[in-house]
């Protein structure tokens, strides 16, 4: 009887509500379910951690990964996504979040109904999660930024950054870093000159960079710690006929930026690997949810292949070093994320 | 015929079975019932009390602003500077708050300011005879654009924990109804009671229907437009005042968007978008076939992107039904 009215319901309603309806798989009750929250869906980073997520489940056996996130990079759009994990009771939450102080009361809500909450890439205050784990080492990553900005540019010229939003936890902090490494006395003749922000928006990212040219006409070099923006920086640098002139830099994925590689406005930028990131989110918040680790601070992890993670202060924990990339190996790493 | 007999005018229209099935609210009603029987079946975790209750937490503070937006939009005006609005009165709330100010003060800031850059929005309209669309399609680049340069790279995060217990908060320990549910719920039958019983409310009417001829009839066109944006900006700040309490977490991209999202809740509830007609129950009644289509897909993780093409169909195809039909109905 239910079947039936079911069906003449979803009949009624037309055929795209009902190949949703269909598509939906019926969650297992023994299964654990992890979901894995990013900023804003339609990022390729993300897409990429989806990836590792997937594997770490696969491996793990008893995992369905929900792979989910808002179509804003906005912190209410970001509640409302947790909002509607809590009400599924889900097992364990993974979360890069959008904004470090707005999503502690809903994650807070979360670790009160039993939800293992931990966060990733972009921390959540240390009230909303039970650790967090960052894809790097900050001060590497910043050092790292200048430091390759530094060998294209020979230490000598003007430069600026393009970062995401204002209010970008992880952009900031790097950010901070980079500016201690410059500090240091052979990066006194390379310049920072300006520091704009393209809101991970890659048009609003291009127009940022057009800016930048126009208003610096010695520019030589743009590092942008963001994965969307230093690919519209690029094109942008290319469509400016700069390429020889200006160089962009910073963190992106291979598989976006092997055009500017090739086209020679990118000499070098750098990433962690997302999958491993994804992988180690996912292994992290099993191993918690299952009781195995306790994601204390001074305890640590076993996040499979990636091997032992230790949790330092606040709960927060450093997976890996950044990788280079260049013309030498773009094209093979392009394929993989 | 006697030509003696008088002209009449109804005081309102005879009762028609068909015709009262026909309005556009007991489609809602219809969409509604489907909109939940359909999230019921496919997700065994819709139809829980405090799963619901969690859930209007994500869309009161629009629905309240799309009171005010409906009377607007009612008189053929427009305002598409709210959630930027909130953005400044959210501004203004953070940086009092650092100051050290109480809870009361941050609320009537937060209510004076939303209130303050409605009387803007109005004045350039109606003093200045600019079509709204085009003054706050300004005024929303000129608030976000405040609050981006005040704010910079930074985030304002320093609330009493009276504002943010109130966001976040219930009318009642134990009781599954948000606070900013419950004001909503309270708004919206003050807004329904002024538009549909008082003089005020046939008078907004007749600007939607003739600005002339209302005109002509006594009508303040122009005070009464003038009043009605400040009253959206009123809500804006109310809005303001409850999304900071609940985020605690003031940033210049704060309610990004969501004046499509409220404008949507609107033409939805068949309020005109060429004004003189729609009802405050069909806002509500779209607002929460809005907020629950919106949650029960969320519960079965379809993404936000693929719910953004949902609810842009569902829009297309129920303003397209009403005209439809009534071509049809005119060709037999």
């Amino acid at each position: 009887m239910k079947h039936i009215s079911r069906r003449s319901v979803l009949t009624l309603m037309g055929a795209s509500a009902a190949s949703m309806a269909v598509a939906t798989p019926v969650f297992a009750a023994d299964k654990v379910r992890i979901a894995l929250v990013v900023k804003a869906l339609g990022i390729g980073f993300f897409d990429a951690c989806r990836d590792g997520g997937m594997e770490a489940a696969k491996e793990l056996g008893n995992i369905d990964l929900i792979y989910t996130g808002p179509t804003k990079t906005t912190a209410e759009e970001q509640i409302a996504v947790i909002d509607s994990l809590i009400a599924q009771k889900v097992d364990a939450i993974a979360i890069s979040a959008n904004d470090q102080d707005a999503l502690v009361p809903v994650c807070k809500k979360a670790m009160e109904r039993g939800i293992k909450v931990i966060s990733f890439d972009s921390g959540v205050g240390k009230d909303g999660r039970i650790m967090h784990l960052n894809p790097s080492n900050n001060a590497l990553i910043g050092s790292k930024c200048v430091q390759m900005m530094a060998k294209t540019l020979k230490n000598e010229g003007e430069v600026a950054i393009l970062s995401a939003t204002a209010q970008a936890t992880n952009q900031n902090i790097w950010i901070e870093e980079m500016k201690k490494e410059w500090a240091k006395p052979e990066y006194a003749k390379m310049k920072l000159v300006s520091t704009v922000y393209g809101d991970d928006q890659a048009d609003k990212s291009y127009r940022e960079t057009q800016g930048l040219l126009k208003a610096n006409p010695n520019l030589k070099g743009i590092i942008a710690p963001t994965s969307v923006g230093i690919v519209a920086a690029a094109k942008a640098v290319v469509d400016a006929g700069l390429v020889g002139k200006v160089f962009v830099s910073g963190l992106g994925l291979p598989s976006e930026m092997k055009g500017a590689v090739l086209a020679g406005a990118t000499d070098t930028f750098a990433i962690w690997n997302p999958i491993d990131l994804g992988y180690s989110a996912v292994m992290i918040a099993a191993m918690i949810q299952s009781g195995k680790a306790t994601g204390a601070p001074g305890t640590s992890v076993m996040a499979g292949r990636m091997g032992e993670i230790k949790i330092g202060d606040d709960g927060q924990a450093a997976m890996a070093d950044p990788f280079t990339f260049d013309k030498s190996n773009i094209e093979q790493f392009a394929k993989i994320f | 015929m006697s030509d003696t007999q008088r002209y009449h005018v109804l005081d309102r229209a005879p009762f028609n079975l068909a015709s009262y099935l026909l309005r556009w609210e007991s489609i809602l009603v219809m969409l509604l019932v489907a909109v939940i029987i359909i999230n019921t079946a496919i997700s065994p975790y819709f139809l829980d009390i405090y799963n619901l209750s969690d859930a209007t937490f994500n869309f009161s503070e629009k629905a309240i602003i799309a009171l005010a937006m409906a009377l607007l939009i009612i008189t053929r005006e427009i305002d598409l500077s709210v959630a930027a609005n909130i953005a400044v009165c959210s501004l203004v709330m953070g940086l009092l708050s650092q100051m050290g100010y109480g809870t009361p003060i941050l609320v009537m800031a937060g209510l004076a300011v939303g209130a303050t850059a409605g009387a803007a929005n109005g004045a350039l309209v109606t003093k200045f005879r600019l079509p709204s669309i085009v003054v706050t399609i300004g005024t929303m680049s000129l608030f976000r654009g405040i609050a981006q340069v005040v704010l910079g790279d930074q985030a304002l995060t320093k609330y009493p924990s009276a504002l943010t217990s109130f966001g976040q908060g219930y009318i009642w320990p134990g009781v599954p109804i948000p606070n900013s549910f419950a004001l909503f719920l309270i708004l919206a039958c003050m807004f329904g009671f002024v538009l549909h019983r008082t003089v005020i409310g046939r008078q907004i009417f007749a600007i939607g229907h003739n600005p002339t001829a209302a005109r002509f009839s006594g009508i303040k066109v122009e005070k009464t437009r003038f009043w009605l944006f400040v009253l959206t900006g009123l809500m804006a700040g109310l809005a303001a005042v409850l999304l900071t309490g609940r985020i605690g977490s003031t940033r210049p991209n704060i309610a990004l968007g969501w004046e499509l999202e409220i404008v949507t809740m609107v033409i939805l509830g068949g309020i005109s978008i060429a004004g003189g007609t729609g009802t405050i129950l069909g806002l509500v009644l779209s607002v929460f076939i809005l907020g629950l289509t919106i949650f029960g897909l969320s519960l079965v993780n379809i993404p936000g992107i693929e719910i953004a093409i949902l609810i842009g169909l569902l829009l297309i195809i129920s303003i397209a039904i009403p005209i439809m039909t009534a071509k049809w109905r005119g060709r037999t």
